[in-house]
Order: C-alpha cells, then sequence, then structure tokens
C-alpha cells in the first residue's frame, strides 16, 4: 500500500507503525516512553504526528497503524511545537541539574530537549521533592529525576517478573515506586538493574562505590588487587566510542595498573575454577539421584530473586559462590598465604557488568570473621568514569597480560558472560569426564512452549542428561513453574537474571539493548575461539592449586571456601 | 484480621478479578488498608504487592491510610462552588481546627475533598461518612457535628 | 394482592432526604395506621420527583395532587383533610392552582410544556423496588418483543435508524458500537453499562437506576442479545451505595421471575447482569479506563485502538454504553425507530436528561427533546434566574465543558449546536451562574478539579493541569502578567490535542471558552489587578490595604 509522509509517497504494507515506515524513510520521529515490544503505552506523548484529512487530530506515531492512502505529517510548526510543549512540561517537573548529573551527554531527555530545541521550560512551578532510595548496596533510585515514562515498570513487572516497581497514587502525585513506597532493601528487588537500563534518565543509577575504590587505592598500607568479570572486557569499549564485543582485555589490564591497582586478576580464573566444582557437583547428584535440576548460581540477581519467589527450590540452586565470591575467598587465603599478607591487608575490587554484584559481595553469607571477600565492586560504567576522571587515554594503550597466579583462564571462563556460556562450559569438562571424550559443541533449541527458554539432551556414558539454558528473571520464572508443574524436567539448568546474560547486566554501558548484547556475547565466543585452552579442568593454575591447596576436587577445604549457603526471603 | 480477609476473598471466588470490590469490603470491615492488610490481601489473591498497592493508592474511595472516626467530605464541584463550598470549607476547616487531609487530635474528624456527590439541588453539600447533608450554613454545620 | 383506594409517592430522592422525607414518609405510615387507612391507601417510597426545590415533596393517586415543602407537622393535616375529608390542603399545594394567589415559580415546572420523557418515563411513578411496578408500565415488554419477534441484527438495524447516540458525552453513534461488537469474533462478549457518572452537576443516571433500576436491567440484556454477550456489568460509582442497593434488589427480582437468566423468553438466549463498584476516580468514567477498573487495575485509559467492541474486558469485545443511553432502548424498540428519530433533530434524535443547577429558581433534573435551546431550559423548568440576579455564564456538559455567555443564551442544545461554540453537551449538566460569579475563579475551581482527577498516565494532563490551575491561582492574585494568557493557550492547545484520552482532551474547554468569552475579565485580573465580584479574595485585600496605605501617605 502507499501512505503520504510529509508529501513523500512511501510504500508500507500492513501492519506496520508510521514510526516504522517513517524510519524506513529517514524520518526520525522523537520516541520517550516507547520500548519496542517492552513498553508500548503511549504515555509521554512526544512521539505525536498529524493525521491529514478525515477525523484527522495527532496520534502517537508508535502506535498508528499505515492504511492505505494514509497522510502524516512529522515536521510541520504545530507538530514541533506540541512535541516541545509536552517537553517543557516534563522538563518543569524535572531538577534539570544536567551539570551535576550522571547520566549527562548520555540521557534521553537532555537529547530530546537538545533535538526538539527546548530552550528552557516555561512552565516552572510546584514540584514533589523526593527522598532517595539508597538503602541497597545495588541501586539509586532518584524519584525526583522520574519522567512517569514507566518504561522501569514494564521491564520490571513483564520482562523479568520481579514486580517490585509499580505507579502508586495518581495525577500530579503519581510515584513510581515499590509497595507503599517502601525502599528497595524492603521489597523483594533482585537489585539486577534493568529497571536502570530501561530509565531514560537517572532516576534509577548504581550506587557508586568509586570514591570508596579511590580511597583504599590511596591507602598505602592496603594491598589493593582487582578482578574483571568476563562481560567487562568486551562492553567497556563503548564508554570510549569502540563498538560493542571488541575485546579490550589487555588494555583493560593495564588501564587498571595505571589506575594504582597492585594486581590485576582475572575472574576468568575463578570462572574455570566454578566450573570444577559445579561440575563435580553435578557428577554427585546425578551419582545420588538428584535433587534436580541443578540450578546455577553464579547470578546473584537470580539468586536473590530464587531466595525471594521460589525458595522451595532453594536446595536445587548449586552450593557453589560465584566466581566473584569465589576470587574474594581466594584472594584473601591462598593469594594472601602467597604473598604473606594478612586479610585485614588486602582490598579486592571487582569490575562487574552487575550492580546485584554490588549485594552479594556484602551478603552475610560472603563474610568471614566479620569482613566481606570482595569488598567493593565497580560496574563496567563506574570503572570507564575513574579512567575517564584519571585521564587514562584508553583506547591508545599498549595491553599487557593479567598478573599470576589468579589471572590465567581458558575459553570456557571467557563464555561464562553469555547466556548459554556456562552451561557449555560445564558440560566441556563433565562430558570429558565421563565420557573420556571431547563434547563436539553445545546445540540448544528452542524449548517447545517456552519461549526464551531453550534446551538440550547430552548422551554421557549410561544416561542422558536433559539440560536447559535461559536468561531474563521472567523467563527463568516460567522454567520453574513449568518443572514445578512436572511439565518440564531437568537435570541441570543455567540462568542468568539479565537478558542475554552478564553481557546485557544492568553495570554495563548505557545503552544496553537486544542487538548490542548480541554483539558483546558474540565477542566473548570470539575470545574463546581465539584461546587454545577451553575447558576449565585444562588450566595448569587450577590443577596447581587443587594440588597444593584445596587438597582435590569436592574436598572439604574447598568445599568451606567455595561453597555457601542461601536464605529464604519474603516475596 | 486475617480471618476477615480470606472470608471476603472466599465470598468473590467465582468472579473475575475482583481486587477493587475485595479492597471495598475489606475497608468496610477493617477501616482502612494498611500495609498488613494489603499483604495478606495480595497473598490470598496472589498479587503482586507492589499492584495491590497501586490500584489502592489510586482511588479515593480507598484509604492507605488510617483516617478519624467520622470523614467529612465537602465537595468541590463547580454547583457547590457556586453556592459557597469555599466558606463551608473554610467554617469546618476551622470548627475542626485541622487542614484538608488531616486528623483532628481526637481522631474523631478526618478532612476531605471529594468532587460531585450529585445533590447540586442542595448545594452547597458534604458527606459524613456515608450521609449527605446539603443546603448548609454556617449553624447546620454546628449542628450535624455535634452529631457526632 | 390487596386493592388500594390511593397511592402516596413520598420522594425521597437525596435532596428531599435532606429535608426530611424520610422522615415524613415514616410519619405518614403511622397517621394512616392511626386511622385505620393503611389498607385503603399504599405509601411508596420514590426517587426524585424532579421538583427538588419544593422537597420534601409527596404526591397523591389517583388524584394526581403533589403536596410541596410538606413538614412533619403536616402530615397529619394532608391525612384528615385530604384522605380522610376529601379537601385539598391548598396551603401545602404545589400544583398551580387558579384560585390562589401564591403561585411561586415553581409551579412554571409543572406546566413546562417542552419536557418529554423518555429515559426518566417511570422514575418518580413507580416503587423502584418492586419490578411489578415496572411491569405494570410495559417493563420487559421490549425484551420480550426482541428475544421472539427480532433478529440481533434486526434489533441493530432498528437501534441505527433511530439515530441514537452516546449519552456519556462523545456523541458516538450507539447502532455503530452495537454493530462493531456485534461483528467481532470473541469467545465471550460483554455488555457493559457505564454507571460511573462523576461529572459534576449531574445526577441523570443516579436518577434512572433509583427511580427505574428495571429500565437498565432490560436494555442491558437487549443488547446482549443483539451483540451476542451473555454477561453484563453495570460499573456504578462508589458513591452511589443506594443506586447499587436498588440494583441488586432488582436484579434479584429479575432473576426471579426469569426475565434474567437461563433462557429468557423461552429463547436460547441467556444473560446474567453483575456489579462492580468504582472506588473514588472520576477517569473512570472513559471506557477503557473503566474496563481496567472491572480488571482490578488502576484505572487508567489505554490507547486506541484497539477499541472495546473489538478488545475491551479480559481482551473480549464489549459494548460499553452510557446508562441513560441504554434507557432509551426499550422505549425504541416498542414505538420503532421511525418514532424515535422524529424526536429532536436532525443528526441529533431523541431527548436528553439535563441537570439544572446554579442561580436558578428550580434546579433539578429536565428531559427535553435535542435542540431545545439554553435559553427554554433556563426560563422554562429552571423557572429563571434567581434572587432576581443576571445571568452571567453556564456551563454545558459538565466541568469537561465549555462555558456559554449570554449572547449564546438561544444555542439549542445538542452535540453539535455546542460544539460549535466551543462547548459541549456531554453529560448534560447545566450550571447557571449569575454576574456575582469571578469567571477567573470559576476557571481555577475547574481545574483544580482536574488537578485532583488527572489518571496522571499521560504528560499533558498530569503536569499540564496542575500548572494550569497554577496560573490560574496567580491571576486571581495579581501575581501574573500577559504572558500567562499565551501561556494558558499554549497549555490548553498541547492538552487537547495530545493528550491521551477524553479527560485530558476535554480539560482545557472551559478554559479556552471562558478566555474567547471573558477576556476583559481576565485582564482585569492581570493589567489592572481588580476582580469585580470579589471572589478573588487576595485582589481585594491587596486593593484593600493599597487604599489604606494611600489614605495614610
Amino acid at each position: 500500500m502507499k501512505v503520504k509522509i510529509n508529501g513523500e509517497e512511501l510504500e508500507a504494507t500492513a501492519g506496520q507503525t508510521v514510526l516504522e515506515v517513517a524510519k524506513k524513510a529517514g524520518i526520525e520521529i522523537p520516541t520517550l516512553c516507547y520500548l519496542k515490544d517492552k513498553n508500548e503505552i503511549g504515555v509521554c506523548r512526544i512521539c505525536m504526528v498529524k493525521v491529514e484529512g478525515g477525523g484527522g487530530g495527532y496520534e502517537p506515531a508508535f502506535v498508528l497503524q499505515v492504511s492505505d492512502g494514509l497522510e502524516i505529517e512529522t515536521n510541520t510548526p504545530e507538530v514541533r511545537e506540541l512535541r516541545r510543549l509536552n517537553l517543557e512540561l516534563i522538563l518543569a517537573n524535572h531538577p534539570q541539574d544536567c551539570l551535576s548529573c550522571e547520566r549527562s551527554l548520555n540521557c534521553e531527555l537532555q537529547g530530546l530537549s537538545k533535538e526538539l530545541g527546548v530552550d528552557g521550560s516555561r512552565f516552572a512551578g510546584k514540584r514533589i521533592e523526593h527522598q532517595l532510595d539508597e538503602s541497597t548496596p545495588s541501586l539509586i533510585r532518584d524519584p525526583n529525576k522520574c519522567v512517569k515514562c514507566r518504561r522501569c515498570v514494564s521491564v520490571c513487572n513483564d520482562s523479568q517478573g520481579v514486580k517490585v516497581l509499580f505507579p502508586n497514587n495518581r495525577g500530579f502525585e503519581t510515584l513510581i515506586a515499590p509497595f507503599f513506597n517502601k525502599d528497595l532493601d524492603e521489597v523483594a528487588c533482585s537489585l539486577c538493574g534493568q529497571c536502570l537500563h530501561a530509565c531514560p534518565v537517572a532516576a534509577i543509577k548504581e550506587n557508586d562505590a568509586i570514591d570508596n575504590v579511590w580511597e583504599a587505592l590511596n591507602d598505602d598500607n592496603q594491598h589493593v588487587v582487582v578482578q574483571i568479570a568476563p562481560a567487562v572486557r568486551v562492553s567497556i569499549g563503548e564508554e570510549f566510542g569502540v563498538e560493542p564485543g571488541t575485546p579490550m582485555t589487555n588494555k583493560l589490564v593495564t588501564a587498571c595498573r595505571k589506575l594504582g591497582f597492585d594486581k590485576v586478576f582475572d575472574t576468568d580464573f575463578t570462572a574455570d575454577l566454578t566450573i570444577m566444582e559445579e561440575g563435580h557437583e553435578l557428577l554427585s547428584r546425578l551419582k545420588e539421584g538428584g535433587p534436580f535440576p541443578l540450578l546455577t548460581s553464579c547470578s546473584p540477581g537470580w539468586i536473590k530473586y530464587v531466595e525471594h519467589f521460589h525458595n522451595d527450590f532453594l536446595p536445587n540452586l548449586s552450593s557453589c559462590k560465584s566466581p566473584q565470591q569465589m576470587f574474594g575467598a581466594l584472594a584473601k587465603s591462598y593469594y594472601a598465604d602467597i604473598e604473606n599478607l594478612s586479610r585485614e591487608e588486602i582490598t579486592v575490587v571487582s569490575v562487574m557488568p552487575c550492580t546485584a554484584k554490588k549485594f552479594e559481595a556484602t551478603r552475610e553469607e560472603m563474610m568471614k570473621d566479620g569482613s566481606q571477600d570482595v569488598d567493593l565492586v565497580l560496574t563496567t560504567r563506574e570503572l570507564a568514569r575513574m579512567l575517564k576522571m584519571t585521564g587514562v587515554d584508553f583506547l591508545n594503550l599498549s595491553g599487557s597480560d593479567f598478573d599470576d597466579p589468579l589471572g590465567i583462564s581458558t575459553g570456557a571462563a571467557d563464555i561464562f558472560g553469555v547466556t548459554g556460556g556456562v552451561m557449555e562450559a560445564a558440560l566441556r569438562t563433565v562430558y570429558e569426564k565421563l565420557t573420556g571424550e571431547e563434547l563436539s559443541g553445545l546445540r540448544l533449541t528452542e524449548a517447545k512452549g517456552l519461549t526464551g527458554v531453550r534446551e538440550a539432551k547430552i548422551e554421557l556414558s549410561n544416561q542422558t542428561i536433559k539440560v536447559a539454558v535461559v536468561s531474563g528473571l521472567g523467563n527463568a520464572s516460567k522454567v520453574l513453574e513449568a518443572v514445578k508443574r512436572g511439565e518440564k524436567e531437568y537435570h541441570f539448568i543455567e540462568a542468568m537474571a539479565c537478558p542475554g546474560g552478564c553481557v546485557g547486566g544492568g553495570g554495563q554501558p548505557i545503552p544496553t539493548n537486544e542487538e548490542i548484547v548480541m554483539k558483546r556475547g558474540q565477542g566473548l565466543y570470539n575470545i574463546n575461539n581465539s584461546k587454545s585452552l577451553r575447558k576449565s579442568h585444562e588450566n595448569p593454575v587450577i590443577q596447581e592449586l587443587y594440588e597444593e591447596y584445596l587438597e582435590g576436587v569436592g574436598n572439604k577445604k574447598a568445599h568451606q571456601l567455595l561453597h555457601t549457603t542461601y536464605q529464604k526471603r519474603a516475596k | 484480621m486475617e480471618a476477615v480477609i480470606k472470608e471476603i476473598i472466599v465470598g468473590y471466588e467465582s468472579e473475575k478479578t475482583p481486587l477493587i470490590s475485595i479492597l471495598h469490603r475489606v475497608q468496610d470491615k477493617l477501616g482502612y488498608l494498611s500495609e498488613e492488610v494489603l499483604k495478606l490481601v495480595a497473598k490470598y489473591l496472589d498479587l503482586p504487592l507492589s499492584k495491590v498497592y497501586g490500584v489502592a493508592s489510586f482511588y479515593t474511595l480507598l484509604d492507605t491510610e488510617e483516617k478519624g472516626e467520622n470523614i467529612v467530605r465537602v465537595c468541590e464541584s463547580a454547583p457547590c462552588h457556586v453556592k459557597g463550598s469555599m466558606n463551608v470549607l473554610t467554617e469546618l476547616k476551622s470548627e475542626l481546627g485541622i487542614d484538608i487531609g488531616e486528623t483532628t487530635k481526637d481522631n474523631k474528624f478526618s478532612l476531605e475533598l471529594t468532587s460531585c456527590l450529585g445533590v447540586c439541588g442542595v448545594a452547597p453539600a458534604i458527606m459524613v461518612n456515608d450521609q449527605v447533608y446539603g443546603n448548609l450554613t454556617a449553624k447546620k454545620l454546628e449542628e450535624i457535628l455535634e452529631k457526632y | 394482592m390487596a386493592f388500594y383506594r390511593g397511592h402516596i409517592l413520598v420522594c425521597t430522592g437525596q435532596e428531599c432526604k435532606q429535608k426530611g422525607g424520610k422522615e415524613v414518609e415514616r410519619i405518614l405510615v403511622k397517621e394512616l395506621k392511626r386511622f385505620g387507612l393503611n389498607d385503603e391507601i399504599k405509601v411508596i417510597s420514590t426517587d426524585c420527583l424532579g421538583a427538588c426545590e419544593a422537597g420534601p415533596l409527596m404526591v397523591i393517586y389517583p388524584e394526581g395532587v403533589y403536596y410541596g415543602g410538606v413538614q412533619i407537622e403536616d402530615v397529619r393535616e394532608i391525612v384528615e383533610e385530604h384522605l380522610l375529608k376529601g379537601r385539598r390542603v391548598n396551603r401545602l399545594l404545589y400544583e398551580m392552582d387558579e384560585s390562589e394567589e401564591n403561585v411561586t415559580a415553581h409551579h412554571k415546572k409543572d406546566i413546562f410544556s417542552d419536557e418529554m420523557r423518555i429515559v426518566l418515563r417511570n422514575c418518580g411513578l413507580i416503587d423502584p423496588e418492586d419490578i411489578k411496578d415496572y411491569i405494570g408500565r410495559d417493563g420487559y415488554r421490549a425484551l420480550g418483543i426482541a428475544l421472539t419477534r427480532l433478529t440481533p441484527k434486526e434489533v441493530i438495524t432498528m437501534i441505527e435508524d433511530s439515530g441514537l447516540r452516546g449519552r456519556g458525552g462523545a456523541g458516538f453513534p450507539a447502532g455503530l458500537k452495537w454493530k462493531f461488537t456485534h461483528q467481532a469474533d470473541g469467545d465471550e462478549k460483554y455488555v457493559v453499562a457505564n454507571a460511573d457518572e462523576g461529572e459534576p452537576g449531574t445526577s441523570k443516571d443516579r436518577l434512572i437506576m433509583e427511580g427505574d433500576p428495571h429500565t437498565l436491567l432490560e436494555s442491558m440484556a437487549i443488547a446482549g442479545y443483539a451483540v451476542g454477550a451473555d454477561t453484563g456489568y453495570i460499573y456504578v460509582r462508589g458513591e452511589y451505595q443506594l443506586a447499587v442497593s436498588r440494583l441488586k434488589k432488582a436484579i434479584e427480582q429479575a432473576e426471579e421471575l426469569g426475565v434474567l437468566g437461563k433462557n429468557l423468553f423461552d429463547s436460547d438466549f441467556d444473560f446474567e447482569i453483575k456489579i462492580r463498584e468504582g472506588a473514588g476516580a472520576y477517569v473512570c468514567g472513559e471506557e477503557t479506563a473503566l474496563l481496567r477498573s472491572i480488571e482490578g487495575e488502576r484505572g487508567e485509559p489505554q490507547i486506541k485502538p484497539p477499541y472495546p467492541p473489538n478488545e475491551g474486558l479480559w481482551g473480549q469485545p464489549t459494548l460499553i454504553n452510557n446508562v441513560e443511553t441504554l434507557a432509551n432502548i426499550p422505549v425504541i424498540i416498542q414505538k420503532g425507530a421511525d418514532w424515535f428519530s422524529k424526536i429532536g433533530i436532525e443528526n441529533c434524535t431523541g431527548t436528553k436528561v439535563f441537570t439544572l443547577s446554579g442561580d436558578v429558581m428550580n434546579e433539578g433534573l429536565v428531559e427535553v427533546p435535542m435542540g431545545t435551546t439554553l435559553r427554554e431550559i433556563i426560563e422554562g423548568f429552571g423557572g429563571g434566574m434567581a434572587d432576581g440576579r443576571e445571568f452571567k455564564v453556564a456551563q454545558t456538559g459538565g466541568t469537561s465543558g465549555g462555558c456559554i455567555p449570554k449572547e449564546l443564551l438561544d444555542t439549542p442544545m445538542d452535540y453539535d449546536s455546542l460544539a460549535e461554540v466551543g462547548s459541549a453537551l456531554g453529560s448534560g449538566a447545566l450550571l447557571i451562574m449569575d454576574e456575582s460569579h469571578c469567571i477567573v475563579d470559576i476557571a481555577k475551581c475547574f481545574m483544580h478539579f482536574f488537578e485532583h482527577e488527572s489518571c496522571g498516565k499521560c504528560t499533558p494532563c498530569r503536569e499540564g493541569n496542575t500548572r494550569m490551575y497554577e496560573m490560574l491561582d496567580r491571576i486571581s492574585k495579581g501575581e501574573s502578567n500577559l504572558k500567562d494568557l499565551d501561556k494558558l493557550r499554549d497549555l490548553a492547545n498541547v492538552m487537547s490535542k495530545t493528550a491521551l484520552c477524553g479527560l485530558g482532551q476535554a480539560a482545557p474547554t472551559s478554559i479556552y471558552s471562558t478566555l474567547d468569552y471573558f477576556k476583559d475579565e481576565y485582564l482585569a485580573h492581570i493589567t489592572a489587578k481588580v476582580c469585580i465580584t470579589g471572589d478573588c479574595q487576595e485582589l481585594v485585600t491587596q486593593r484593600e490595604e493599597g487604599e489604606r496605605k494611600g489614605e495614610t501617605a
């Protein structure tokens, strides 16, 4: 069919929206509340276009479907004026402290304001002052900045199924917040941080640990080590204008040294270790007949979610600590012994693609003698900010390698950061242990009746094991429900809180969207392919660690250091 | 409390999406929709807490905060406005010594505004609990308040 | 069934109740017993008889004599004189009596020739709590006709041919809605009666539900048959408790009698009706918001499409009509589309119930053919302006409507004529104001309402109403400048063109119309800092202080 946009005749097909047709024709229509397939509620009224003829009037471009002969104007003076007025109204109820705002230059509201030529709001008036919610180590909610686009509400409720954020009150007093306007630490929030990615402004941001890291780095009495998670190396480049998925591992190591870290280590190392421990756990459950399914435990958002919403599955969770926490435990024992340092003299900092990791580090189960194994957690974004603060010319750095001994890893560890990676890494090791043969790739197919869930059957020596891989808490919840109802049976499920796995984590650069997440994931597989060692059990340092320190896989000492417990939390 | 809520919810078992009806009945029985009450409603209806509160806080007839024994609602709609509802409001404020949205110290009265009560023939009007009073004068207000 | 020689209808509508109607009724029953008349005369408490100014009101049948302003102490006299001795109590008569001198303006109401009752045909004449009264006045006959003689398509054609338009405010052709819902595919379909009457200054739906609940039930069943729905919901405003209890009773009786339930009139058509109460949100009068509320959600309007006839309640095809719209249906079925389409004017057939309030002699409800002029209603039914003051402005269509100045008093009251002058027919609210009211103060009152009732979902309504109120507030306090007038227009523009639902789009209607018709008054506030009526207290105080200072200086 034919439609006319701004007088130009365009070819369109039924079911397309004006927004889509216009975009194809090189006409950008500004949007704010719209998130394709996620938040299509049409509340900000920024994308309004003029419908010519007939009843006429103004319609939101993402709702309006094309019909033959439809005539649309996207760029008349009045269209521009109406968009500008709505934006002015939003700005009148916004702090406009852009100069000191974390999202400055990466803020959709700021961008729109420039794009639409808004030169201040003429409608200044009352504003409702809200307290910041700084209750968790992971996230800060600043309702003063909220533009009520409800993108976070859709993501929290529909995609993630956590359902803690909701519109409260009404009218001018509408407040996007948890139950009874409580703080996040009082509700069943997983702290996954997907709301943060949904937020166009800085109404939700990470609880910044930068100052504390500086303090540690400036403390001469502290030996400060840093560990870097797999997913960070393929995304940090974006903060410096590099294409998503580009591996920046070696520059990242050099950059961390420049910041003053005494040692730069790799969370990949303990990812390999996790595979050893978790693989062992799977094998012993297979021997003992359960409990099944075994659930992975490396995603702290997922763990917290299970503790709140599915705590009948707590015995199914792998008792393995996450790679971050295994690292912390080893850094303050094994590594401390090597360096002849006491626990108190070491500060462990991690750089994670994740906001829930900040919470994980503070869990009481992760404490030893009253102190944390991992002291401070930075997100990818925070590390980038630190580099910018110190004037490190990131893109022009020469690369270097991680320090020994906690810096050696296999390709199996790199793919931890992408959905399906933990499963594949674990099966590479388990398969070989049981069959003596190498696993030739893991072929996952879409699970019947469960969108967003992939599954596989693997023939082991004397039995078939069924596994599933899922990312995004909403999808993960569906798998557990299906298992509970007896519709699905699995031996092993890999679950990640964030869509796409850690590459899509709440601590990753903004923007994070499906396309970008795919590219980052591909980047991790590229690193895996470039490594000669791709199976965790082939990691020579891991072998040495087991022989010299942990007294063998699954041994008591390993258990004490590398395993944990979970707790029931209220819904 | 739990038993009351359970019983009300059981009564709506055959109804689809009866949340608002249930909140009405629960409030009738328990006075207001406290945090504790809403938690139980959410639990037995298997709804997210955030949604139950989001719904309760949307509607003006549902109270999530404790109110006085009697709620005085002054109609603020135009027909009452032109017949002097602002004077009624001023009178009530000074009589009760509270502002809109507040409750008297003895917990006897809460003062609120309401939209049209549909009794414009006797404007200005107020509603005390379920009872509507119209053609108000200062003297009449005094008499009305004395009844409670 | 006992035979009574007479019936006394005692009005216990809200207004009469206020004035002691209930107590009058109680004493009346007692007095009748005392005189042993309780087997001869039946007392029926009815809903609003429509002459609220004269309450408490009663009518004695078969004579059809009205007594107004009846106090407890008058009851005995009425019983002794009228019922026992057959002599009218002249001093309480409400009917115009040529021999009497004390004719008041109220009486004009009864000779208001333009009044024509279709939707209010039974209100005040039947006992709303007795289905037999309704059946006695041809109740449920239309349902019988539809089910036994007409196909659903024929019913829809009749409604289409009648020209009936939705009485909720937008004026969408009812027949079309019925047709769309009929044509839509769905596992289940619903009929929803919009009884969330929240428009300030409107009480027509309440009157219908309290005074003639079966009309609504019958209409919904006919609609269900026509569109293929077997369940109906009545969404009643939470404040309307009496209406809810009357409707509940009516449903019970209708089910007992088999006019609701299974196999109605021996057909294979089943229909049940459920009641849902609102919880205090004006925006739930908007159809998609109303449906969300039934679904147990926040009553927030949704973007359209999809429209309710295709995807409504729980995603199923849903016909949603206003109570007044529905109340026309049985009459159309019985008397025919042709008969109905001749009432009113072209493109706007039938009657409209107006709720008249404000500075007129007689306030209350009146049903007149579409196209009756505002002047006719004010001077006829309303009995002219009260207290001899001059008419200044009328707001038509409730707070969402616009304001009409004196020059436009002859505007016909119908959807299109009112839209042309920048106002709206809306719910039929008519608020008449005299010269003692300040236009800025009134506009402020309107915006205060919208600030409170905006659901907060879309930007222009959530933010715009608040900013508009703030600006009007500044104008009323002498704190504004001429730029504010442009800003007001800008806001009105963005709200009316880009708000998500009718509430936000209609909110600035009164601002537009007052800016158009009363610009001078705004200017007086802004530039001269004068409010001639004295309603804007701050300006008056400022002036007085200024004068005092002037004196001392």
